[in-house]
């Protein structure tokens, strides 16, 4: 499988998540915002969760919707397609993030703008987008408020909801005195830290782009293939702006954003919104079909990896994810790691089961991806449309290359375990050794007594104890203090 | 009803004395309880790592080795996790008929025998950690609870961020030493908050990992399978060797 | 190949084989009424005000013959002195309570129709715009407009930094399924639960960024 681009840069890709998430532990700053952003949401989403009679019938609903499109996707796609220029939108087909790149850029050339406004989306993200176009002098603005401090700090997004999480209001005030007058209008002198005080600068900041710019670019949430119709969820206004004033509208989807009927947006439009900020429903949504209004519209459809993850039995449900972020905010290893460390637009767990399978699993990042979990389960729990994001993990580490080390243990451990006798010899073993296990082991097992002592080998082993005594039935016990 | 002791691999080698309370305890609840000796893992630290073949073959020596019992006990929430959500997918047709017999420590005394009262006895400040597969893969819910709030004299204290990961997941704490580091040391926060003396849980591997942590930082927080809790009563009490010794002591 | 066929080439690699679902619907679905099936119940009146001011939306419930008299005092306590008007907005509601009729004209603030269109710069120097709506949810404390009459393009909502918005009370659902069920697809829609708001910095909810930062709205009785 090629190497498809998933919008990083080299730095986090260089090495595996374990040392990527080790810096980020250290971070004390980092660690803190995450934990106070991520808890709080967990709390507002539990709470909206809650509310709902029938959100596990939702949640079902929702996961059978996604499978049934995702087994009929190519029927849905030209449903879709036809629906769209019928009602005289134009859709592109682009297997990777090049051609998408090259069939958006070429249609803002056509209309004769340098100058774009962008309203937040990981489509375009994971693709580089905003990169491709400064390559062919075309700038794209961000306007989604994460987004432009994302921007304007020249940084990478952390979180596929709020992609400056790892940011607090302070670091971002500085970043807002510091940018924005190098992209346009600058920041007031007097700007606090206070986060009205810096909603309303990126209000100012971009007020005159969204009445002036011709062209903007957008995701979606989901396209109904029935009608033809578009969603895009948003809090801002900055996604009606994008929608609503230029006259030429481009929107890249990937092609599982789909949903057969126009009727199973009532199902979505519950999921998603309590999913992802917790709330009862988004402040915006805006649904548009086919060129509205007058504007022209183009839909670039895209591939990209996508329809290898479809050819995975166990790994194609990560398609039905709606991009809600829940997973994220419950995960314990995100939480701690910050989005960062999983070197893909796609962090968290999510991205773990996500990146390897767009990706492949050349890398050591990617190979390492499978393992940033402890399987908790905490995010097949939260996940709206019931993916089980332990499963495709436990998957993918039967698909990836194994340390030799690591391959040689296991199998030692596999040829103890197939013999009982095995077993019973290897504890004998081990409870006569036991006065010489040092307290700190040595090589890769330093990394559990680091911080944590290793637990007494008793010196008989319960199968051992039940041979000698019946079962408890007959004997005494050993003078054995441990061994309880 | 034939009931066979599933001691797993873990509690069989590091912890016996695990297993000698859950034969303790199903004896005085009038089980008689047998350990088949064939037995040996359930195959999760290979399957979970990656090594599927193993595993699959560790599910059918499962299968072949508890086959004919009529009801199998694990002290093991994960273990028992790994038997009811992962041998369906490794191996359907050799497990299907041993899958549903299987039941963690708190779900046969609860659901099987009917009792949350085994006339246990513990005069101790507890805790009680509910442990990731013990709470979404089995979902045991409130049972060990209410089997810890039926023991004389136990003093059970509300564990703060109770159902957050303690970072333990098998070869996890290997893999990300840092982040497994990271959780744990919110978990034992969280842990020494509640003032209690002992942290029960109902699987070995996280109270390793745990108190593995609790004793490096000499806290005096002693770790107790739920097995050994509910197996005590006042004469294990007299005789503290046998129940209440901390792990860590040489 | 190219990429269309490409892309349906490989779907149909990936899926032969794979097993179809059914969809459980097994959720609360469209229970009615919707606009027009009659007048909401009370309970759903109540439930959609307290929806939207928890979105910190200024909300007034009053019979509908209150609504001109609600509508000025709004306007009058905003100071809004220049007022976008759509096309199709029932007179009746910017009438003086005494009843009279009187045009557009007399009352006390100027009101801007959009036609011929108001440009975008236009748009941002009026001081608020009055609107219908197509439907309003309750469990959410959501408002549908679909560009109908006496709602106007999408921009005519969005650029004002004031939107007052009259919701009648037989456009009241109780939840989402039974305002998609109302709905036409091929209407461009803008759903709206409260002021525009970011939670971006800090996962901390701020009112106002980019659309109307003032919500206020009149549910008729
Ligand atoms: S995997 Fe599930 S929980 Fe995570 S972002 Fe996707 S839909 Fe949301």
């Amino acid at each position: 499988m090629s190497r498809t681009f998933l919008g990083m840069p080299g730095r986090a890709l260089e090495r595996g998540f374990p040392a990527n998430a080790a810096a980020a532990v250290r971070d004390s700053q980092l660690r803190f915002n995450l934990r106070k952003a991520t808890r709080t949401i967990r709390g507002k989403r539990a709470s909206v969760v809650a509310e709902l009679p029938d959100w596990e019938g939702l949640r079902q609903a929702g996961k059978s919707i996604k499978d049934h499109t995702l087994r009929n996707l190519d029927r849905y796609l030209l449903q879709l397609e036809g629906a769209v220029t019928a009602a005289g939108g134009h859709v592109h087909w682009a297997r990777d993030a090049d051609e998408a790149n090259r069939i958006v850029a070429g249609l803002v050339k056509a209309t004769g703008e340098t100058e774009v406004v962008k309203v937040k989306s990981m489509a375009t993200q994971e693709i580089g987008l905003n990169e491709a176009l400064a390559a062919e002098g075309v700038t794209a603005y961000e306007t989604d408020l994460a987004e432009l401090i994302v921007q304007l700090g020249d940084d990478w997004p952390s979180h596929i909801l709020v992609p400056a999480i790892h940011r607090n209001r302070a670091e971002i005030r500085e970043i807002f005195r510091k940018r924005m007058g190098e992209w346009g209008r600058p920041a007031p002198e007097d700007l606090t830290d206070d986060p009205r005080a810096l909603a309303e600068a990126a209000r100012l900041h971009l007020r005159e782009r969204f009445l002036s710019t011709k062209v903007a670019i957008s995701g979606a949430n989901f396209m109904i293939a029935e009608t033809g119709t578009l969603v895009v969820l948003e809090s801002e206004g900055n996604g009606r702006m994008c929608l609503t004033l230029p006259r030429t509208l481009i929107s890249v989807v990937g092609i599982e954003k789909i949903l057969p009927t126009w009727r199973d947006l009532e199902v979505f439009l519950q999921l998603l919104p309590r999913s992802s900020t917790g709330e009862r429903m988004n402040p915006y949504t805006s649904t548009w079909t086919g060129a509205t209004e007058g504007q022209e519209f183009h839909l670039v459809l895209l591939d990209n990896g996508r329809t290898d993850v479809l050819a995975d039995e166990v790994g194609r449900q990560a398609l039905r994810c709606i991009r809600c972020s829940a997973c994220l905010n419950v995960c314990p290893v995100y939480e701690r790691a910050g989005g960062h460390a999983y070197g893909s637009v796609y962090p968290g767990p999510i991205g773990a089961i996500l990146t390897p399978q767009l990706r492949g699993m050349g890398s050591e990042l990617d190979r390492s991806l499978p393992y940033a979990s402890s399987l908790c389960g905490a995010c097949y729990e939260v996940c709206p449309v019931a993916i089980d994001i332990p499963e495709v993990l436990v998957d993918l580490r039967a698909k990836a290359r194994h340390p030799r080390a690591e391959r040689l243990g296991m199998a030692a451990a596999g040829w103890i375990f197939n013999r009982p006798e095995r077993l019973a010899l290897a504890q004998r073993a081990g409870g006569r050794l036991r006065r010489f296990v040092p307290k700190r082991l040595p090589g890769p097992m330093s990394a559990w007594t680091d911080t944590r002592d290793i637990p007494d080998i008793p010196r008989e082993s319960f199968r051992d104890w039940w041979d000698r005594t019946g079962g408890g039935q007959t004997g005494t016990e050993p003078r054995d203090g441990a061994a309880r | 009803m034939r009931v066979a002791l599933f001691i797993t691999c873990v509690n069989d080698t590091l912890f016996p004395g695990t297993g000698k309370a859950t034969v303790t305890l199903l004896r005085r609840l009038g089980v008689d309880v047998a350990f088949p000796r064939a037995q040996t893992c359930c195959g999760q630290m290979h399957v979970n790592t990656g090594y599927r073949e193993e595993g699959v073959r560790l599910a059918r020596h499962f299968a072949e080795v508890f086959g004919g019992y009529d009801a199998v006990v694990v002290p093991s929430g994960s273990c028992g996790a790994m038997v009811r959500e992962q041998y369906p997918r490794l191996a359907p047709a050799a497990t299907e008929e041993v899958v549903p017999k299987v039941y963690e420590l708190s779900e046969f005394l609860i659901d099987v025998l009917g009792v949350t009262d085994v006339g246990a006895y513990y005069p101790h400040r507890v805790t009680y950690h509910p442990t990731c597969h013990s709470l979404r893969g089995l979902h045991l819910g409130d049972r060990p609870l209410r089997l810890l709030r039926n023991v004389r004299g136990l003093e059970l204290v509300p564990l703060p961020g109770a159902e957050e990961c303690c970072g333990f997941g098998g070869t996890f704490a290997v893999k990300n030493p840092a982040i497994s580091a990271a959780m744990c040391a919110d978990k034992v926060g969280n842990v020494m908050a509640t003032g209690a003396q002992v942290l029960c849980a109902a699987d070995n591997s996280c109270l390793m990992h745990i108190g593995g942590t609790l004793t490096r930082q000499k806290t005096g927080v002693k770790i107790m399978h739920l097995a050994e809790i509910l197996a005590a009563t006042e004469a294990t009490e007299d005789a503290p060797a046998a129940a209440t010794i901390e792990r860590s002591a040489p | 190949m190219n990429a269309r066929d490409q892309i349906l080439a490989r779907i149909r690699g990936a899926v032969t084989g794979a097993p179809d679902v059914e969809v459980p619907r097994d959720y609360r679905g469209a229970t009615g009424p919707g606009p027009g099936a009659g007048t909401a119940e009370p309970r759903l009146i109540d439930l959609l005000a307290e929806r939207l001011r928890d979105y910190r939306a200024i909300v007034h419930v009053v019979p509908e013959a209150e609504i001109a008299s609600v509508v000025r005092e709004a306007l009058a306590r905003r100071a809004a002195a220049r007022l976008v008007v759509p096309d199709g907005l029932p007179s009746a509601w910017l009438r003086p309570p005494e009843g009279e009729a009187v045009p557009y004209e007399t009352v006390p603030y100027e009101t801007v129709r959009d036609d011929p269109e108001l440009s975008a710069g236009d748009l941002d120097r009026v001081d608020g715009v009055i609107t219908g709506c197509a439907a309003a949810i309750a469990e959410t404390g959501t408002i549908v407009l679909d560009a109908g009459p006496g709602q106007g393009r999408r921009a005519l909502t969005l650029l004002p930094d004031y939107h007052l918005c009259v919701v009648r009370a037989d456009q009241v659902v109780a939840g989402v399924p039974d305002a998609v069920a109302v709905l036409v697809a091929e209407r461009p829609l803008t759903w709206i639960s409260g002021p525009s708001a970011t939670s971006d910095i800090e996962l901390d909810r701020v009112e106002g960024v980019h659309g109307p930062r003032t919500l206020e709205v009149v549910i008729s009785t």
